[in-house]
């Protein structure tokens, strides 16, 4: 039965909606629900009425774990608002659980009084007994805490699609766009954008796109119909962001982008050289469509071959990029160390998982700093970034293309599972909007060439192969300055080591000095911050200046070298706390290099710092009661 | 992308090609003589030092590129393939040769040998191979034989060894070549036509290591018994071989091997370089039959594997493709 679409503006006039500054949304369902195409959508209709947001995919480790169990529940979670959004949000405010292993899994997260959307027709006896409950938790007391909606979807979106000519198993495939119906009406959210996407995605079978519109349209018409007795409605209004053209990017994306970018400002081809790795893969993909411009992609026989390549893609004269998370980036190390001898252009990305070892691969974690910094052989410095948010990846991407190629020196880009993965919606930038930085090649001079004689900032010159007059050997074997020949010589060595040191160092010199994200530069407390940790941080720092607390937040992009001014800065507080996804990497280079009594806050679970974690270490830092009472 | 290189043929001398290094392997060692026939090789084909590159690993024979006056890359324990793999993905025009010996070709490299072969990239790989590790003073190597004494193994060894050129060919590899150090006529003639063939090209040659493991190959290089215990193969030629050519391979008796057979009593067999069984059969001799030296198989693909890269992403480069244009596809919205 097809279902008339009623008109959107007479639905807003006939409906009292809550209105709410934020709201939390969690999809969760069985791997082959849909839950994260749900998800997608649920977020371009938020997108396109101008709320802002955050989201989060969180998918089993599992390619198809079996059906119904809780290790198969798949999830996306948004964080939409009409004021600026920094997290994906702590705890959901509406639960959509598609079967009782959904519900089991994310049980644990929800607030009191939170909404729970159920799908009553998948808690048969069976599902409920493959989830591990014990008994019927709808019946057993166990969500009296919370306020429950229960809608059998599966019979619903059956009924919607009888007579279509779809199969029973098919219809029930649509569930999904059902879910997303009601959601979407529950936030008066246009379906207008998935209808579109759902006409072109099934341009070829009209009839699925027609199903998938049927569906969508009676779970929006039955939480209608439903709103009476019991559906909660909401209204999140548009929040108050810079004007310009906007869209949804992942990290991974806009790394991909940036390093594409950089690569163009260069004038160099991109030669990316990678492993598959979880959660890294996915930049690899990413630029895999992108050879409309001077792009390369190499899938390699394993992490070796693929930063090898990368360096051999460098010393020939390309932009040679290799990516990797952590175990990757440990078999990298060695090859890392040959760049460093040889003083050639390689940027690695680390997209950072929870270890050690294989660890949790689809979990986030941040302990992948002191590799980053120290995880190599010999004195053996490179450059390290870390980016703050998926939109960020863009520019730390484009700047560690120009670090690496101007200074003739490997980069480590740090990302994690998060950012790779997390999306937000992105001001896209105008790229012409910063200079072009062309490298330039050696050319044949008079006299033998000399490829470790350095310039004023002790960079010394790119030299390809193909080049007239400028053959010459180099490798990992200590060489002699300015000629590269083979040389054991004692002084030399010395001079060597510490020309790499101070030309890593010296990078300083061209990146901006540290900035306060938020607060004054001088306080009672500095949150210090790195990668993935910004938004709980910044929200929670807001809402303490809020209550009159002088906290301050600065997140450092530049990890090495550290920004020429950041241990100035940091003496003008009277705390300096480092919340890190790790057991304290930050916080000891921090204490190491700059003598200060920096404190550590250390989370390793898998998921990102809430901002209420947050806000209670700061209360008690601030309250020298409350740490005194802690520590009693 | 690099624009073509010129590829005139340069007009050098073997001398040309040497280094003003000094050149530091033992008295004696067979890289000597190996660096003599590159040398060689390279002025022959008219190499350009710009555009000829030199990838090692690790090892003695790693230390080739130092003393071959192109350009040259002394890498890391075993990944020279793979390092040379991206120079030809970046460069494919450049004449790329790698350089290793069997600890770091079969062993800690065997991996990035087996891929760099099996996709066929335009590389001239030569595998120096003394059956020994020489720069760590003489542990058994993956060919050394069973009951090889060597300071890691005072009983004798127990590991079987491979062979490098039953694996190649196991691989895929479509050129397969035996040389020997000391044959200076024959070797730069091999290493011409490793360098003509368009894809991956595998070069084993035999070299005595003076120190670790001397005489290692006696049996079958030793002046007095070489043409009875070598069996050299020319595409096309019969594969015959003795002191007086009076002996010949044919296929044994259930066809999967070759026998040692009079010249005279029928048709000897022909040699024929496309011929990946053959190549598998010759490349399986060992003492006491002869061991075949020369192509044992030369058939190459219609195109190498970066250029068939390149050609591929070539096919979807757009020189006026816009990055801010690709940002902005897809659903957007103006706030």
């Amino acid at each position: 039965m097809a279902l008339a679409r009623p008109d959107e503006s007479d639905e807003r006039r006939l409906t009292k909606r809550a209105a709410r500054e934020t709201a939390v949304v969690r999809f969760a369902g069985d791997s082959g629900d849909g839950m994260q195409l749900t998800g997608a959508h649920f977020t371009l209709a938020t997108a396109v009425s101008g709320s802002d947001l955050a989201t989060f995919p969180d998918f089993p480790a599992e390619i198809r774990a079996p059906v119904g169990t809780t290790y198969g529940v798949s999830a996306f979670q948004i964080n939409f608002g009409a004021r600026r959004i920094k997290t994906i949000g702590d705890r959901p405010d509406v639960l959509v659980a598609l079967n009782p292993a959904a519900l089991k899994v994310n049980l644990d997260d929800l607030a009191d009084g939170a909404i729970l959307l159920l799908d009553s027709g998948a808690f048969s006896e069976r599902n409920l007994k493959k989830a591990g409950y014990v008994s019927d938790p709808r019946a057993d007391g166990s969500l009296d805490r919370l306020r429950v909606v229960e809608m059998d979807m599966s019979a619903l979106t059956k009924e919607a699609l009888a007579g279509t000519g779809l199969t029973s198993r098919e219809q029930l495939r649509c569930k999904n766009f059902f879910a997303l119906g009601v959601v979407l009406w529950m936030f008066d959210r246009s379906r207008q954008p998935t209808i579109d996407w759902l006409k072109k995605k099934f341009a070829d079978r009209p009839e699925l796109a027609e199903a998938n519109i049927m569906a969508l349209d009676a779970g929006h018409t039955v939480a209608e119909t439903a709103e009476l007795q019991r559906m909660p409605a909401f209204e999140v209004g548009p929040a108050p962001m810079p004007q310009g053209l906007y869209r949804t990017v992942t990290g991974h994306e806009a790394l991909s982008f940036g390093l594409v970018d950089g690569a163009l400002k260069a004038g160099l081809p991109l030669v990316f050289c990678s492993y598959p790795i979880t959660p890294a893969s996915t930049l690899l993909h990413d630029l895999a469509r992108l050879k409309q411009f001077d792009v390369t992609t190499f899938q390699a026989e394993d992490e070796i071959a693929a930063v090898a390549a990368a360096i051999g893609a460098a010393y020939a004269g390309s932009l040679g990029v290799t990516s990797s998370s952590g175990p990757g980036i440990a078999l990298k190390g060695e090859a890392i160390g040959l760049a460093v001898a040889t003083e050639l252009p390689l940027v690695i990305v680390n997209s950072q998982r929870a270890g050690p070892s294989t660890g949790m691969p689809t979990k986030t974690e941040q302990s992948d700093l002191y590799q980053a910094v120290f995880g190599r052989n010999g004195d053996t410095p490179v450059v390290v970034l870390a980016a703050r948010s998926p939109a960020d990846c863009f520019e730390v991407a484009r700047e560690a293309v120009r670090l690496a190629v101007h200074h003739m020196t490997p980069v480590i880009l740090l990302t994690d599972g998060f950012l790779a993965n997390a999306s937000e919606p992105w001001l896209v930038p105008d790229i012409d909007a910063v200079p072009d930085f062309p490298v330039r090649f050696a050319t044949a001079d008079s006299g033998p060439f000399r490829p470790f004689e350095r310039d004023a900032r002790g960079v010394r010159p790119w030299a390809r192969p193909g080049t007239p007059g400028l053959h010459h050997r180099i490798g990992g074997i200590e060489k002699q300055a300015g000629t590269g020949n083979i040389s054991y010589d004692p002084a030399n060595h010395q001079a060597m080591t510490d020309a790499r040191w101070n030309k890593v160092l010296a990078v300083a010199d061209e990146i901006p000095e540290q900035t306060v994200d938020q607060g004054d530069d001088e306080g009672a407390l500095a949150i210090v911050g790195w990668g993935s940790t910004h938004g709980a941080i910044s929200r929670a720092v807001t809402t303490q200046r809020a209550r009159g607390h002088a906290v301050s937040h600065v997140h450092l992009r530049h990890i090495w070298p550290l920004p020429r001014n950041l241990g100035a800065l940091l003496r003008r507080f009277d705390h300096v706390l480092v919340p890190e996804m790790n057991k304290g990497q930050l916080v000891t280079i921090l204490r190491s290099e700059y003598l200060i009594d920096a404190k550590g806050l250390s989370k390793v679970t898998g998921k990102p710092f809430t901002i209420a974690e947050l806000e209670d270490r700061i209360e008690a830092v601030l309250s020298p009661t409350l740490v005194m009472e802690k520590s009693a | 992308m690099n624009a073509p290189l010129t590829v005139e043929k340069a007009n050098l001398s073997p001398k040309d090609f040497a280094t003003d290094q000094e050149v530091r392997w033992c008295p004696g060692c067979g890289d000597y003589a190996i660096l003599k026939a590159v040398q060689k090789t390279l002025a022959d084909i008219g190499a350009q030092p710009a555009t000829t590159v030199f990838v090692s690993g690790i090892g003695c024979a790693a230390r080739f590129p130092y003393y071959v006056e192109t350009f040259g890359f002394h890498t890391i324990h075993g990944r020279a393939p793979a390092v040379a793999t991206g120079v030809k993905l970046a460069n494919p025009e450049l004449d790329v040769w790698v350089v290793g010996g069997d600890g770091d070709m079969l062993s800690i490299g065997g991996n990035h040998l087996m891929h760099a072969l099996r996709r066929n990239v335009d590389l001239n790989i030569l595998l120096f191979n003394n059956e020994i590790y020489g720069l760590t003073k003489g542990q058994y190597s993956p060919t050394s034989r069973v009951g090889t004494r060597s300071p890691s193994t005072p009983k004798g060894s127990i590991d079987r060894p491979l062979s490098a050129l039953n694996m190649a060919l196991g691989i895929g590899a479509r050129f397969v070549a035996r040389a020997i150090d000391t044959q200076q006529k024959a070797l730069p003639g091999i290493l011409e036509a490793a360098w003509r063939h368009k894809g991956a090209s595998l070069v084993e040659i035999i070299q005595n290591c003076i120190v670790y493991n001397d005489e290692a190959f006696a049996a079958f290089t030793e002046r007095s018994v070489e043409a009875d215990a070598q069996v050299h193969v020319v595409h096309g030629q019969p594969l015959i071989f003795g002191k007086e050519r009076d002996k010949r391979l044919k296929r044994s008796e259930n066809g999967y091997g070759l026998e040692v057979a009079p010249l005279g009593e029928g048709d000897p067999l022909i040699h024929d370089q496309t011929d990946r069984v053959l190549a598998g059969m010759l490349a399986a001799l060992e003492p006491p039959m002869p061991v075949a030296v020369g192509i044992l198989l030369d058939d190459p693909a219609e195109t190498s594997w970066e250029r068939a890269v390149r050609a591929q992403d070539a096919a979807e480069r757009r020189p006026d493709a816009d990055l801010g244009a690709v940002m902005r596809r897809g659903a957007t919205w103006t706030a």
